[in-house]
């Protein structure tokens, strides 16, 4: 009774002093808010911005509100981080591999990338990418040339954009067509696999269909896609693909510095399977690439998974750290929003749920994906 | 535990409420016995620390004319290096007393944003630096170019009001600093750069050579460059307006730092008089004694010595007045009659 | 019983030396190097990307890079220009300090140098060396900013790798405490306590670095009341300490689940009260369930530190970048980043391997 009383006594105690606390802050906030002149509610967000944005997903002009360069920005962040996600996970896997393999020499190259890169903060990573990397490249009247319609200097790395005809949503209909068949015959060989034990070649069949439908179809409905390719008038390149020096150094800092973190997940993840597995499994005759596939990764998965959410949600926040090199992510162009009208609580209050709602998004996923590799107890 | 929470709560929140009365800066000036001044991070001719971390510069002296009306030495001053996108917040909190930072005085800031600015200093525009390997020679043939640009200033909209009042496109490539904007575009990251003409000028002088580069005749903007307050005191705002009018003045009645001492013992203006503080007490109308011109003339001299002093001929820089001349000379600066 | 007759002791033959190629050198590339067609050819791939990487990175770094000389010297040279280095040192070592009270950092340096060999050699008692860590800051305090005898240097004047460990330091020290202290007010059951812990500690973790130091930097002085403002590297510092508090929350949070329930059974019964329960049999445990993570956490801390460049502060990274901009040695950027990495790099990883030592120290064998 004395212990409940306590409880009840500390609860009042808490919430009393953070309603105190929040009080006495809002009206300390109220009161600067005036005598500053600044004004509060998100009404700036329909004043035309007059902001320059030179990279972003959808065409966006200074004469845009300041709602939509915002929203530019958001744009620009779930891009990177999407991007971000799969890039660093596919070098991520690899490197890990790379760090567990037989090779001396390739497991110790991967241990040098996974050291360098964990201990040197990324904005250094970042800035020497920007800086040292990026700037060396030469200028547009002088750029490298590799491929016919690719060209690399210092304002970018300039693709050739593709412009489609209505024979690329054909072509498109088919690819999606042969995954879904692909998919449906791996189910069907599974089961015949599981009822007599042998199944179909689905890497066979799959790949002949992946090859052969597409083309069939972009035959049949050409033409199908022409390309623009960028020509340098006057000062740089105008047309085709463009990937900004900001947006690759972003990029190139931001995958390669994930990918050290996933490497070392996907190691411990492996290490962590149960030397018992492997040694079954070569007694039982199994090739090793198959013994990787099947028996170590899976297992592996379920260790690594966790810890991978964490790195996930780690890249989607380092993309924030865009604002140091000039590339238009929500951070920055927030953070320009605020220079231009000092609404620091209203833009900071957006990127929070802005950041809160995309982890909220990621760990969703993640956390699906966990429970689905679990091992199924008996 | 319960009551030593409770306790310390009561001590915080007092702390908190304790402190209703507010005073104002000249009083909290005069009692740190220091100025605290926003400056830049380091712009040549306007505000930049020497080899030795002594700041010098036309903003600087601004700031110690009012340290030295104020406290009566020129070096009582608390220097605070400002980002771009601090400089008016550092002021509207009172994190600094007062600013002069190359800021351009525009009806937003003035209005909205709890500043008040007090006299024009530099009457200045933005322009376009380019390479002369370019072959560039007017703003508007600057289609297509890509163009660095300091985050958070005016530049940063009037460059993009510029492109589209003349159809052209720029590509304009943000940076979060000057320096670092320059820098750029000097590892030609950018054809070009934009910033205030007077900075253009200065950031011109340390490449290694200037004559590569050369500055677009076209100036598309007003900026006047003035010292800022915090907004809601108007006795402070007053004291560094009238100190600054006085700089002006004085450079009118031909008041130099060398012969300030003698004007005050010889002169028979009654202008001059009022201003050196020998006859009435303009100097109680914004609460000093009536040396306080006199000291401020000391340390720096008039607005022109100011101005010859770190744009002169001699320098590096070699700003032409233009503008920034007295009336009676053509420019705009014209002083408030001090009486 | 009679001894068997004496035979020939078997003699065997000699044994011969392994064949050549399964020992010593050869036997080791064969086997780590060669062994199956794949590794053959990735061994080949990275030979390969070696001998295209490291002879131009070598004399880059040391065979044409200038170590005396002025700038001249270096314009003329195409290696690297170790000498911008050595007349920028003092920049990236103590930022814009005054020179003439550069002996007040130094001996803030060598104290701290003094407490880390002592903390790796694990000399004297353990609790001492705890409480000399919680007294270091205020003594680095006191020596850095003056105040009584030592004339005063403004926070605006700190800067390079002195702000850096500054930030970090006392960040790690305060951080940890607060953070166990969330750890367990996470657990608690009465709800109040656990929402508020849990309303400070998500929110934080699910936000970059560097909205809370815009926070702290630009929304913290609307907070305060007129006269209580607070410099901007106290500001960053707090932004910080908050930052990390909520990280380092969830790896104790890790720890304390970790500890069997016997333990807090078992303490309940000898009629510990919950802090004393705490302090002495559960943190311990705790802690030591997770302390590769915790020094992991400050490892990331230590790399976080240099965000503050955003928000106007000059740490370490701060200075190679203005270092590089500094208009008479223009062009020298990679040396600048190339030297920031090595310390960072250095100062990481020893903060690693002496996490792994203690790991391996204090690992409870079952």
């Amino acid at each position: 009774m004395q212990r409940k009383f306590l409880n009840l006594f500390i609860q009042a105690g808490v919430a009393g002093a953070v309603a105190f606390v929040s009080w006495t802050l809002f009206q300390n906030t109220q009161a600067n808010l005036e005598a500053r002149n600044i004004a509060s509610g998100f009404d700036f967000m329909s004043v035309e911005s007059g902001l320059p944005i030179n990279d972003s997903l959808l065409p966006y002009e200074p004469s845009d509100t300041y709602g939509y360069a915002f929203f530019i920005g958001v744009l620009n962040t779930l891009y990177v981080s999407l991007l971000g996600i799969f890039a660093a996970t596919a070098i991520g896997v690899l490197i890990g591999c790379a760090r567990v393999s037989s090779n001396w020499l390739v497991s110790r190259l991967a241990a040098v990338y996974v050291e360098i890169l964990r201990n040197v903060p990324l904005l250094l990573t970042l800035f020497f990418t920007y800086v040292v990397v990026l700037a060396s490249l030469p200028h547009p009247r002088a750029s490298l040339n590799p491929f016919t319609g690719i060209f690399i200097n210092n304002r970018g790395f300039y693709l050739p954009a593709p412009v489609p005809y209505a024979g690329f949503w054909c072509v498109t209909a088919a690819v999606l067509l042969s995954f879904l068949m692909i998919f449906i015959i791996s189910r069907v060989s599974k089961r015949k696999r599981d009822e007599t034990g042998k199944g179909l070649p689905t890497l066979m069949i799959g790949a002949s269909l992946l090859v052969a439908v597409p083309s069939l179809t972009w035959i049949l409905s050409a033409p199908v896609v022409d390309f623009e390719f960028a020509v340098l008038k006057g000062f740089n390149f105008r047309g085709g693909l463009v990937l900004r020096p900001e947006f690759s150094a972003l990029m190139i800092g931001l995958v390669l510095y994930t990918a050290a973190f996933i490497a070392e997940n996907v190691r411990s993840g492996i290490q962590s399977v149960n030397k018992g597995q492997v040694e079954a499994a070569k007694a039982l005759g199994v090739k090793s690439s198959l013994t990787m596939r099947r028996i170590i990764l899976p297992q592996a998965l379920r260790v690594s998974i966790p810890a991978t959410t964490n790195d996930y949600t780690s890249l989607v926040k380092n993309s924030s750290l865009a604002v140091a090199i000039g590339y238009p992510d929500m951070v920055s162009v927030g953070g320009t929003i605020i220079g231009q009208n000092d609404q620091a609580i209203e833009i900071i209050g957006l990127w929070m749920a802005v950041y809160l709602a995309i982890n909220l998004v990621v760990s969703a996923i993640m956390n699906w994906l966990n429970a689905k590799v679990q091992v199924v107890e008996r | 535990m319960i009551k030593k929470t409770i306790a310390c709560l009561t001590l915080v929140s007092t702390a908190f409420w304790a402190s209703t009365v507010v005073s104002g800066t000249l009083d909290n000036v005069k009692s740190k016995g220091e100025l605290t001044l926003g400056v830049s991070e380091g712009v040549p001719g306007f505000s930049a620390p020497d080899d030795k971390g002594v700041w010098t510069g036309f903003d600087v002296d601004m700031g110690r004319a009012v340290a030295a009306a104020v406290l009566g030495d020129g070096d009582k001053i608390k220097y605070v290096p400002l980002a771009s996108k601090q400089k008016i917040v550092a002021v509207s909190s009172g994190q600094v007393d007062i600013t002069s930072r190359t800021t351009t005085w525009t009806m937003k800031r003035d209005a909205k944003q709890g500043v008040d600015f007090t006299v024009p200093v530099f009457y200045d525009g933005q322009g376009f630096l380019t390479t002369k390997a370019s072959g560039v020679t007017s703003a508007k043939q600057l289609d297509g170019a890509s163009v660095c640009v300091t985050s958070g200033t005016t530049s940063e909209l009037n460059v993009a009001d510029f492109a589209r009042a003349n159809g052209i496109s720029l590509e304009t490539v943000v940076f979060e600093g000057k320096k670092e904007a320059f820098h750029a575009y000097t590892s030609n990251r950018c054809d070009a750069f934009t910033t205030d003409m007077s900075q253009i000028a200065s950031l011109r002088t340390t490449v290694a050579n200037p004559d590569d580069h050369l500055i677009l005749p076209e100036i598309f903007s007003k900026e006047p460059l003035s010292p800022l307050v915090k907004h809601g005191d108007n006795q402070w705002k007053d004291l560094v307006t009238w100190v600054i009018n006085g700089l002006i003045e004085a450079e009118e009645k031909g008041i130099t730092q060398a012969n300030v001492l003698e004007m005050k013992a010889s002169s028979q203006d009654p202008t001059v008089q009022r201003m050196l503080g020998v006859s009435g007490d303009v100097g109680s109308f914004i609460n000093l004694d009536n040396d306080w011109l006199v000291r401020a003339i000391q340390t720096v001299g008039n607005y022109g010595e100011i101005y010859n002093r770190h744009f002169g001929p001699d320098t590096k820089l070699k700003i032409p007045r233009g503008l920034n001349n007295i009336w009676t000379n053509g420019g705009l600066l014209y002083a408030m009659p001090i009486r | 019983m009679q001894k068997p007759a004496a035979r020939e002791k078997f003699k065997p033959l000699a044994s011969e030396p392994a064949p050549i190629g399964l020992i010593g050198p050869i036997g080791w590339v064969r086997a780590n190097l060669f062994n199956g067609w794949f590794n053959s050819f990735l061994t080949i791939i990275c030979v390969a990307f070696l001998g295209v990487i490291i002879p131009p990175f070598c004399s880059w770094m040391f065979f044409d890079a200038v170590w005396f000389g002025d700038s001249e010297t270096c314009r003329a040279a195409s290696g690297a220009c170790w000498t911008f280095i050595g007349h920028k040192l003092q920049v990236f070592l103590i930022g814009p300090y005054p020179t003439s009270e550069i002996w007040r950092p130094a001996a803030a340096a060598v104290l701290l140098a003094a407490l880390i060999l002592a903390t790796t050699l694990r000399l004297g008692n353990k609790y001492f060396l705890v409480i000399l860590w919680l007294l270091y800051p205020c003594a680095a305090y006191f020596l850095i900013n003056g105040g009584w005898f030592l004339p005063r240097v403004d926070q605006s004047r700190w800067g390079g790798l002195m702000l850096s460990i500054g930030l970090a330091l006392v960040g790690i020290l305060v951080s940890v405490p607060l953070g166990i202290l969330l750890a367990l007010g996470r657990r608690s059951r009465i709800i109040a306590v656990k929402s508020l812990c849990v309303g400070i500690i998500e929110p934080i973790r699910g936000v970059p670095l560097i909205t809370i130091l815009f926070m702290a930097s630009v929304m913290m002085p609307l907070f305060l009341p007129e006269h209580l403002q607070i410099n901007n590297m106290l500001r960053v510092q707090i932004g910080i300490i908050l930052f990390s508090s909520a990280y380092m929350a969830e790896v104790v949070r890790g720890g304390l689940q970790a500890v069997p329930r016997g333990q807090i059974e078992a303490a309940t019964a000898l009629g510990l009260n919950y802090w004393k329960m705490n302090y002495l049999v559960v943190i311990p445990q705790a802690l030591r369930n997770v302390l590769p993570s915790l020094i992991g956490r400050c490892i990331a801390l230590f790399k976080d530190t240099s965000l503050v460049i955003i928000v106007g502060l000059l740490d370490f990274l701060g200075a190679a970048k203005a270092a590089a901009q500094d208009s008479n040695w223009l062009g020298y950027d990679a040396e600048a980043y190339v030297f920031c990495a090595l310390i960072y790099w250095v100062i990481c990883f020893g903060m690693s391997r002496y996490g792994r030592s203690i790991e391996a120290r204090t690992t409870v064998h079952h």
